[in-house]
C-alpha cells in the first residue's frame, strides 16, 4: 500500500490537540516580559527569542514531517508555499502569503495578516528595538536547517510598530546535501 | 555467541512471544549517522561490535540510495555517482529482500532513517514505518529532555515500539 497522499493544513490543524489561544498568548507574552525583565538589553532579547524559535524549530519540523505527510520539495518556491500554507495553519492555526519573489527565486516574504501572538499587545516605548515575534524567525530557520536549507530570515515589516501586516523575509543562503559523516580510513 | 559489548543503547530483548516475534532488529540514524536507537529481538548471529555493526549498516544504506537515484531509468538528472543528495531527494528505496530476511527502510526529509529487519515473507511496511516515525515524533522528539542528535533512552518508546513491532504482520 503506498504512503498517504500530504494532507492539508486545515485537516491537520483539525485533528491535533489544541490549547486554548489566549493561555498560548498570555504565555508568549510571560516569556517576553521575563526575557526583557532578565536581560534588560532588546538586541540581547531578540537574540534569545531567535535562539529558542531555533531550538523548537529544529525539533517541530519532524513533527511537520509526520504529521502533514510532504515529501521533499522540489525547490524553494514549493518550501515557502509548504511553510505558508500547512505549516503556520497547522501551528499557529493562521495561513501566511508568500510574496515578493526575488530574480533567482531564493528570497521570499511571508506575510501574516493575523497572528495569535500579538493579541493584546502593544510595545512601551522603552522596547521599540523589540521583535516581539522573533520566535518565529527562529522557528523557521531551525526547521529549514534540519532539511538541508540555510536560511537567513529577518522581520521586514511589524504590526506593533505600526505596520499593517508582518512580513518575515526569508533568503535562502545555501543547500546543504548530506555528506557520507565517517572518514575512508576508519 | 560473541557477547556485545558496552551496548547501552540496546538492552536485552523481550522474551518471544507465543505467536512469535516477527521483527528482527530495528536502526533509527539521524542526519549525521548518529544511531539514535538499536532494538534487536531476534537475532543469533553477531559478528561485530555494534559500533562497526552501526556504521556499516549506515554506509549500506548512504550507498545504496545514491546508486538506485543514479540508476533511476525515469529520472532526466546526469549526476555523477558520489555527488551528496538532499535527503528526500530523487528515487529512494524502500526495501530489499533476500532468502533469509527483508530490510524496510524509510527516510525522512529531515534525515531521520528507520530500519525495520524482519522475516522474509513481510509485505509493504512503509506505513509502518510510518508510524514508527510518528510515535519517534510523540514520545522522543516532543520531550523536552532529549537532545536532539544523541541516542533515545526512552523506556517508554522502547516499549511502545516494541509492542508495535509484535503486533506487525
Amino acid at each position: 500500500m503506498a504512503p498517504a497522499a500530504p494532507k492539508s493544513g486545515d485537516v491537520i490543524f483539525a485533528s491535533v490537540d489544541r490549547v486554548n489561544a489566549e493561555l498560548f498568548t498570555l504565555t508568549y507574552g510571560a516569556i517576553v516580559r521575563q526575557l526583557i525583565t532578565d536581560l534588560e538589553e532588546v538586541e540581547e532579547v531578540n537574540k534569545q527569542l531567535d535562539q529558542m524559535g531555533y531550538n523548537i524549530g529544529v525539533r517541530l519540523v519532524d513533527e511537520f514531517l509526520a504529521k502533514s505527510s510532504v515529501s521533499r520539495c522540489v525547490d524553494f518556491r514549493e518550501t515557502a508555499d509548504v511553510i505558508a500554507k500547512v505549516g503556520f495553519k497547522m501551528f499557529l492555526g493562521v495561513t501566511a502569503s508568500v510574496t515578493n519573489w526575488d530574480a533567482d527565486g531564493t528570497t521570499c516574504s511571508l506575510i501574516l495578516e493575523d497572528n495569535p501572538l500579538v493579541d493584546f499587545v502593544e510595545l512601551p516605548d522603552t522596547c521599540q528595538g523589540l521583535h516581539y515575534c522573533n520566535i518565529l524567525s527562529g522557528v523557521v530557520r531551525g526547521a529549514l536547517e534540519m532539511v538541508s536549507m540555510k536560511t537567513e530570515v529577518t522581520w521586514l515589516r511589524d504590526m506593533l510598530r505600526g505596520d499593517d501586516v508582518f512580513e518575515l523575509q526569508v533568503k535562502l543562503l545555501k543547500q546543504v546535501p548530506e555528506e557520507y559523516p565517517y572518514k575512508d580510513d576508519e | 555467541m560473541q557477547f556485545f559489548g558496552g551496548t547501552e543503547i540496546s538492552p536485552s530483548p523481550p522474551l518471544p512471544t507465543a505467536s512469535g516475534n516477527n521483527g528482527n532488529m530495528m536502526y533509527i540514524f539521524n542526519r549525521n549517522g548518529v544511531c539514535l536507537l538499536y532494538r534487536e529481538w531476534n537475532r543469533p548471529l553477531k559478528t561485530l561490535s555494534s559500533q562497526q555493526d552501526h556504521k556499516l549498516m549506515f554506509g549500506l544504506l548512504f550507498s545504496l540510495k545514491s546508486l538506485t537515484a543514479k540508476m533511476d531509468p525515469t529520472s532526466a538528472e546526469k549526476g555523477n555517482l558520489g555527488v551528496p543528495q538532499l535527503p528526500g531527494q530523487g528515487c529512494s528505496f524502500h526495501s530489499f529482500r533476500t532468502n533469509t530476511y527483508k530490510l524496510s527502510f524509510m527516510e525522512s526529509p529531515s534525515g531521520i532513517k528507520i530500519i525495520l529487519v524482519t522475516h522474509p515473507r513481510t509485505g509493504d511496511l512503509r506505513d509502518s514505518l510510518k508510524y514508527i516515525y510518528n510515535l519517534y515524533v510523540e514520545y522522543v522528539v516532543k520531550n523536552p529532555l532529549y537532545s536532539p542528535g544523541t541516542p533515545i533512552r526512552s523506556e517508554l518508546f522502547n516499549k511502545t515500539v516494541d509492542q508495535y513491532v509484535r503486533g506487525l504482520g
